[in-house]
């Protein structure tokens, strides 16, 4: 019942869209109807995914595609998390792009609809597919209707390169995809999730199926190596894309990963996941050092999402290690912590992005270093997106505390791992994820610091206006979901634990009996109870409140700022996004290619220029291009150009052919 | 939740928001002694506290409502970590609330709304102090919370009280990584509480100030709850230092009444000698430049990490 009614919304997405093409051009249209629709039947796809938790799974043919090859579609608890990931996150995201697509940008608004809705229909049919022919083509919808969205300012050449390189990503991961199921179907062909889980696989063969999925779902989740169009795509697209993408799309491959690793292989050796972990615990540190040294907004957050990626990977290999090894309680708390992240991830990125969203409409900027004071010209915009900020730098009582403490239990409890050295190699795993979570407390406070606060640091900022009510309409549900997932663990867990069970054969239960109080480990051992927290901390800022202004007084003047009594104060004298980046880049030097332009003492017009990056694009990227297209040059010699040359070659081929079969 | 926890709790809070300034107090009036100079009274911070209270309130022009808002907001976090930690008894009402994961969570937001009034006016300075503060904030964290992982670790338990509770539990027991764990901690308390050799608490003016750079454009009430805050944030680290290394004393659960007339004396004591050694170290050492503070926070870190890797080698 829930499967087809998910379906039925999925295809009324998909006709939205294809509605958007009948008046192409009209704002009023798209904007104001379809994209209002496309965010309720988001949400109608939230609230179905959340009443499908506790439901049995459900199968269904749908015979449509290549006429032996019709669509197998399930839903069960994993689906069901990552189908309200994407309602809830495309709610928010719909309501603000119904305010954000104008005029005069690149694509017609109409076309941009139909790209955008198939691009979540496509996302919903991964979540559902049962089969590899159903997951590929809905992969591959998602991956192509998200390439259109990117280059949708086609005519900057920046953006189609930024959009090419996502698109030769996309598809090397697809390709690691598809050999991995061809590795799963064993000999047999049925390419159906059923007959996968069926197959028994040789050690060899399963590690051969995870680690071609963990390339090919790591290059679109954007692990470190993988993750060099993430910084280039994310800025160049239109920022409800961007959330999007961010937000849901990378999501969708931490689901593939959990698929195919917990269902279609089923028993994971524990050594998979050590690499995984490493490699989860690498990007998340190089995400975020590499957060804190970008002047621009949006590429900022792109590296933000390499290191949230990290995170979610890291909780993914330790599920993996404590599954392998049989602990299976371990197992279902670092599982749970791994979705919590995602959904977490999900709402506060994309909060964030619509936040810059928000900030590129008013002022047309990008670049940290033209912004600031824009909370007092766009103060809804600052206050939700605030809300975003602490979530994301992981502050209680809001949500990315709640699975930042749950990875850091599974964590500590590990004494009983049974191989000493995995057992030393642990806690140090625990200190690389507290130093990224202080990190990105770090990244944040420049975030924010530098749009919203201080002095603006250009004079065209004045006029800067505030969001549109649909923006913030959209902005509010996203800040909602961020306090509601920070208040109300307990509750969320229960929905995850039927998904734990499913996957591990193992829940968390909820040991403590108030429903406030979050006690994943044994009685006692540790809680938290972000309620309470919030409760008597706002007690506690009111009573000061009350007290001081009761007791005392209430007068203030304004007059002008006094740093220190020096007198002309301006906005070139706050710190610059690059010099808010500099302790990091001086700290972490190692890891960054530096480019410094420092005037000399003479200079009559000195320039002082720092670009900072990344050494994995210079190492191995540029190296790899240029092979590529050097043996594409040798190819090259081939094409003359003459149509008697081409022939020949056919019928030496042809020769060739008839040869090899006689 | 019986009376007396509840009673406990809030006698706890005001304990606390009382007693902190006095600790500061204490700390100058040793220093000045160890310095050879005559010492202010026990109850300066007090006097200064009550002074700006009185005074009106001085807003720079461009200053947000997130400016206002930020010293109630860090206060407020303070007194609820106050009220979290054990300092006086184990298991009151609130320590279910927040294990110690949390309470770093809960320091963390105190920093970083502090860092964002700072930087709110826009001046250089405020700035450049949040940035610091923040460098200090993101390489002093992990190195607590690696020091409170060895503690849980031990005691198989990440809630503040029941390290406490599971120390005092058995034989006085010396463990080699809790060796580790307490010069490392002794560092991180240093970095975040502004102290010599990372910040200097006396100074203003000078380019190298981190905690004073971000209160310049502060005055009046919202100033006093600043300095109020940061004499809390002493005294909770100092409590979490006690809870993590020297519980002896804390009442237990169900010890009632009679529990407090020992923990009080107890904490008083452990008070007056910690605010002497911190004296003595600021006596003794000189401030660092700027960038040796990572370095400073960096062998913390590395410290608990070791004192974690003896946990597990010798499983003490």
């Amino acid at each position: 019942m829930n499967l087809s009614f998910c379906i039925v919304l999925l295809a009324a997405w998909g006709a939205i869209g294809i509605a958007g093409l009948a008046r192409a051009r009209s704002i009023e249209f798209v904007g104001r109807l379809l994209f209002p629709l496309g965010a309720l039947v988001g949400f109608a796809l939230a609230l179905c995914a959340l009443t499908s938790f506790a439901l049995p799974p459900e199968q269904l043919v749908l015979p449509i595609g290549l006429p032996d090859l019709p669509f197998h579609l399930r839903l069960d608890a994993l689906s069901s998390v990552f189908l309200m990931l994407l309602g809830v996150t495309s709610t928010g995201v719909s309501l603000f792009a119904a305010g954000y697509f104008r005029k005069g940008e690149g694509t017609p608004p109409g076309l941009l609809c139909l790209q955008y809705h198939l691009f979540l229909a496509g996302m919903g049919l991964v979540l559902l597919a049962d089969d590899a022919y159903s997951f590929m083509v809905g992969w591959e919808t998602m991956a192509i209707s998200s390439y259109f969205l990117v280059v949708s300012q086609h005519r900057l050449p920046e953006i189609r390169r930024a959009g090419f390189l996502y698109f030769v990503m996309a598809h090397v991961g697809a390709l690691c995809i598809l050999l991995s199921f061809g590795v799963l179907q064993g000999g047999d062909w049925q390419l159906t999730f059923d007959s996968m889980r069926g197959t028994k696989l040789t050690p060899f063969t399963a590690s051969l199926a995870f680690f071609l999925a963990l390339i090919g779902f790591g290059a679109k989740a954007g692990l470190v190596p993988l993750h060099v169009w993430l910084p280039e795509a994310h800025p160049a697209a239109p920022s409800p894309v961007s959330a999007l993408m961010s937000g849901v799309m990378l999501k969708t491959a931490v689901y593939g990963v959990l698929r195919v690793t917990f269902d279609l292989i089923g028993d994971p050796a524990w050594w998979w996941g050590l690499i995984a972990l490493a490699l989860g615990l690498f990007s998340a540190f190089y995400g975020v050092i590499f957060a804190a040294v970008q002047t621009d907004m949006k590429r900022l957050l792109a590296w933000s999402s390499i290191e949230n990626i990290g995170v979610i990977f890291t909780g993914f290999g330790l599920t993996v290690i404590f599954q392998g090894l049989g602990m299976g309680a371990l197992a279902a708390l670092a599982l749970i912590a791994t979705l919590y992240h995602c959904l977490n991830h999900a709402v506060m990125k994309s909060l964030l992005f619509l936040g810059t969203g928000a900030v590129l409409h008013a002022t047309g900027q990008r670049n940290l270093g033209r912004l600031g004071g824009l909370i007092h010209r766009m103060p809804w915009v600052a206050w939700l997106t605030l809300v975003g900020v602490l979530a994301i730098a992981g502050l209680p009582p809001l949500n990315g505390f709640v699975s930042e403490w749950l990875l850091l239990q599974s964590f500590l409890f590990t004494d009983e791992v049974p191989r000493p050295f995995v057992n030393m190699l642990l806690p140090v795993g625990a200190a690389v994820v507290a130093l990224c979570a202080a990190l990105a407390g770090y990244v944040m406070v420049k975030f924010f610091g530098v749009i919203f606060l201080g002095q603006p640091r250009e004079a065209a900022l004045a006029d800067a206006h505030d969001a549109s009510l649909l923006e913030r309409i959209g902005l509010g549900w996203l800040a909602f979901a961020c306090i509601a997932l920070g208040l109300l663990p307990v509750q969320v867990i229960g929905l995850l634990d039927a998904t734990s069970f499913e996957l591990l054969g193992a829940t968390l239960g909820q040991r403590a009996t108030e429903w406030w109080l979050l006690a994943p480990t044994p009685t006692g051992a540790a809680s938290y109870g972000p309620f309470a927290f919030l409760v008597v901390a706002a007690l506690i800022i009111t009573a000061t409140l009350y007290a001081v202004s009761r007791l005392y007084h209430r007068r203030v003047r304004r007059g002008p700022a006094w740093d220190c009594g020096f007198a002309r104060l301006d906005s070139r004298m706050q710190d610059t996004a690059e010099g808010f980046g500099q302790p990091i880049r001086h700290i972490f030097a190692g890891f960054f290619a530096v480019e410094r332009e420092l005037p000399v003492p003479d200079d009559l017009a000195p320039r002082y220029r720092v670009t900072v990056s990344d050494r994995i694009w210079r190492g191995a990227y540029e190296p790899l291009g240029g092979l590529v297209s050097r043996v594409a040059d040798l190819f090259a010699v081939l094409q003359r150009g003459r149509i008697a040359a081409y022939l020949l070659f056919s019928f030496v081929t042809l020769l060739v052919l008839l040869a090899l079969v006689l | 939740m019986s009376t007396f926890g509840l009673l406990a709790q809030v006698l706890e809070i005001i304990a606390a928001v009382l007693a902190a300034p006095l600790l500061l107090g204490w700390v100058n009036q040793c220093r000045a002694w160890l310095q050879n100079r005559s010492a202010p009274s026990l109850l300066q911070p007090w006097r200064g506290i009550r002074k700006l209270f009185h005074k009106d309130a001085v807003l720079a022009e461009n200053a947000s409502a997130l400016f206002r808002t930020a010293p109630y907001v860090v206060f407020g976090t303070m007194v609820l970590a106050a009220a979290i930690i054990p300092s006086m008894a184990m298991h009151l009402p609130l320590s279910i609330a927040a294990d110690s994961i949390a309470l770093v969570g809960l320091l963390a937001t105190a920093r970083v709304f502090l860092a964002l009034a700072a930087m709110d006016v826009g001046t250089a300075f405020g700035t450049l102090g949040a940035r610091r503060e923040m460098m200090i904030g993101f390489l002093a964290e992990p190195a607590l919370l690696m020091v409170i992982f060895v503690a849980a670790m031990i005691s198989h338990t990440t809630s503040l009280a029941g390290i406490a509770e599971s120390l005092t539990g058995q034989d006085l027991a010396l463990y080699p990584s809790a060796a580790f764990t307490a010069v490392a901690f002794l560092l991180v308390l240093l970095a975040e509480n502004a102290r010599i050799p990372v910040d200097n608490p006396a100074t203003h003016l000078e380019l190298t100030m981190i905690h004073e750079a971000m209160l310049l454009e502060y005055s009046a009430r919202h100033l006093a709850l600043m300095e109020w805050a940061a004499a809390l944030k002493l005294f909770n680290y100092a409590c979490i230092g006690f809870a993590l290394f020297v519980p002896w004393g804390l009442a237990a659960e169900g010890a009632g009444p009679a529990g407090l007339l020992i923990s009080i004396p107890a904490l008083g004591l452990k008070l007056l000698l910690a605010g002497a050694g911190l004296a003595l170290i600021e006596t003794v050492s000189a401030k660092l430049r700027v960038f040796r503070a990572s370095e400073f926070l960096a062998t913390a870190f590395l410290l608990a990490v070791l004192g974690l890797l003896v946990h597990l080698l010798l499983g003490a």
